[in-house]
């Protein structure tokens, strides 16, 4: 009786967690139902490669170059800004800040993680935007430019607080070798320390690339919409995750234009996907 | 020689302290535009009341009991299957090629972007499972995409009760089973806790999982069970900005939607991380 009750238990851990790799192949599973059916109405070479993006027109154009361009040059851009912000702060909290500063500085950052999407847009559409115009005397304010700024600081969390802990698993015994070898605080810090916790590093920089480029919201409210290839960084763009939340409420089910939108998830998986298989692998290689 | 390496070493700390600066700023100036644009919107009528009039006037009352009940019944979903899974990971499971897998799969679905979430409840809550647009499919979408971050934040919590526990648990003639019911996770629970309560702010403040899951643009009715569309807190806000054309009249609106969501997150949030500071002080061992 006692050993029913163990082996049924033991089981019920086991079938919630299988439950994820479902999760998991549902998902990969939807979105190739859904995408690959386009390719009956356009090659997947043209898929990508084609710059032109007219999914009402007759004939409809299904060329999702210009989306994948946008995606990247608004998530390059807020790499530039997330990257020294987030490391930088990841840093100071973990190398000079005192320990109360730093038990002030890590829950904010921490609060900062939490702040939905979608209120990220907001500022960006009704503040950020209309301050733009003003500053610079463009034309929108809805462009790659404030797009990267609103994503930047949405990934500074991300890459701040898993380079923290990177930094802070650094052994002590590192740090006090450099000092007594004479190097200075600042010495240590660049040569020693950070070298230390490349790997933890690397891999939050690629986690918040994975983040930029689903990122939703942001770019759907904030980047501008247009399916064009910009001559500038003051031109709208249409990331990939915008296209879909855009269009898919105005699509038929079953309609080309309906799976070129699961077409476009594809690609963005693949992004994703191929970005976190290189953390596993740079967080295997570390263990070992 | 020690003068250029003075220097250099005075510059980086400063460049660094730029930069903390810099996130700290714009923390701020973002925070007081939101609050102090919509600050002003919020009263005791925008809080209880229905939208009127093509949304330019009235509250968003609707939207609040959406995103509660969203956020309850995805939680409620995604916290004991998220337990179990951690249960098994820490305390059964042996290293192994599955499971590797569920650890990448684990790993993936923390990083797959909300949007495929929302497709994925799109094709599999909505059109398989026919659950069509619905607060039980948002709900759903929500919770699956809560799991990585409730497995991670107990496996977390479960992996820094000591092993004496466990080992003085067993060693008294407990079976492994009573061991994590009534040892391992009683005390690991209260850090469960705290991260769940964490996941509940994301959970809450996500968009592209509802769009063509659950969320409604409008609605004057609250939800009956849970087949009815709802509207909730962060679409409400997104339809403001783009939708209607009333701007001059939506925008503050809009402004208000995202003090009540911030305000609710950053409450939920704060109190997790204050119950997480008290724990760690008492905790004695």
């Amino acid at each position: 009786m006692n050993n029913f009750k163990e082996l049924s238990f033991k089981t019920v851990t086991y079938i919630a967690s299988l439950f994820t790799i479902v999760v998991l192949l549902g998902i990969i599973f939807s979105i190739f139902l859904g995408g690959t059916p386009v390719f009956q109405y356009v090659s997947l070479t043209k898929f990508l490669s084609s710059p032109s993006w007219h999914p009402t027109h007759d004939p409809p154009d299904f060329g999702i170059l210009s989306l994948i361009i946008g995606s990247l040059l608004v998530t390059a851009g807020a790499l530039v800004i997330s990257i020294p912000l987030g490391l930088g702060s990841a840093i100071y909290i973990s190398e000079i800040a005192s320990q109360r500063v730093r038990e002030i500085l890590k829950p904010i950052i921490e609060l900062l993680a939490g702040i939905p999407s979608v209120v990220y847009g907001l500022f960006g559409m009704a503040f950020l935007s209309p301050f733009l115009i003003r500053i610079f005397k463009i034309p929108t304010g809805l462009n790659i430019f404030s797009a990267s700024i609103i994503l930047g600081l949405m990934v500074v969390p991300i890459i701040s607080s898993l380079s923290e802990d990177a930094l802070s698993s650094v052994p002590k015994s590192l740090r006090e070798a450099s000092l007594a070898l004479g190097a200075n605080k600042w010495e240590t810090i660049i040569r020693i320390v950070v070298p230390a916790a490349k790997a933890g590093i690397i891999s939050s920089i690629i986690l918040g690339f994975g983040r930029a480029v689903g990122e939703t919201m942001v770019v759907l409210m904030v980047a501008g919409g247009a399916a064009q290839i910009p001559s500038n960084i003051f031109q709208p763009v249409r990331p990939m995750p915008a296209t879909i939340a855009a269009e898919m409420g105005e699509t038929v089910i079953g309609s080309p234009h309906f799976y070129a939108l699961y077409g476009i998830a594809i690609i963005l998986f693949v992004i994703t996907f191929i970005s976190i298989l290189i953390t596993e692998f740079i967080v295997m290689r570390k263990k070992r | 020689m020690t003068r250029t390496r003075k220097l250099q070493a005075l510059l980086g700390t400063s460049l660094l302290k730029l930069f903390i600066a810099l996130t700290a700023i714009f923390l701020i100036l973002f925070l007081y535009v939101i609050f102090s644009r919509g600050g002003k919107m919020i009263n005791w009528e925008f809080l209880t009341q229905s939208p009127r009039r093509y949304m330019t006037e009235g509250g968003i009352f609707p939207a609040i009991i959406g995103t509660f009940w969203l956020t309850v019944l995805s939680i409620g979903f995604a916290l004991p299957l998220g337990i179990f899974t951690a249960v098994f990971l820490t305390s059964y499971a042996r290293p192994s090629w599955l499971v590797r897998i569920i650890r990448v799969s684990i790993n993936t679905l923390a990083g797959v972007p909300s949007i495929i979430y929302g497709l994925f409840g799109l094709t599999v809550f909505v059109q398989f499972f026919k659950f069509d647009v619905s607060l039980l499919s948002g709900a759903l979408t929500l919770g699956v995409l809560a799991m990585p971050v409730i497995i991670n934040a107990s496996e977390e919590a479960i992996r820094s009760v000591p092993p004496d526990f466990r080992e003085a648990s067993l060693a008294l003639g407990a079976t492994e089973r009573q061991t994590i019911l009534r040892v391992i996770l009683p005390t690991a629970l209260p850090n469960i806790l705290t991260g769940t309560i964490i996941s509940i702010g994301r959970v809450a403040g996500e968009t592209a999982p509802i769009l063509f899951t659950a969320a409604t643009f409008y609605t004057r009715l609250l939800p009956t069970s849970v087949m009815d569309e709802v509207m909730a807190l962060p679409y409400h806000i997104y339809a403001l900005m783009t939708e209607g054309s009333h701007a001059a009249k939506q925008v503050p609106i809009a402004y208000g939607t995202a003090v009540v969501l911030l305000a609710l997150v950053l409450l939920v949030s704060t109190v997790a991380i204050i119950i997480r500071y008290r724990l760690r002080k008492k905790k004695k061992w």
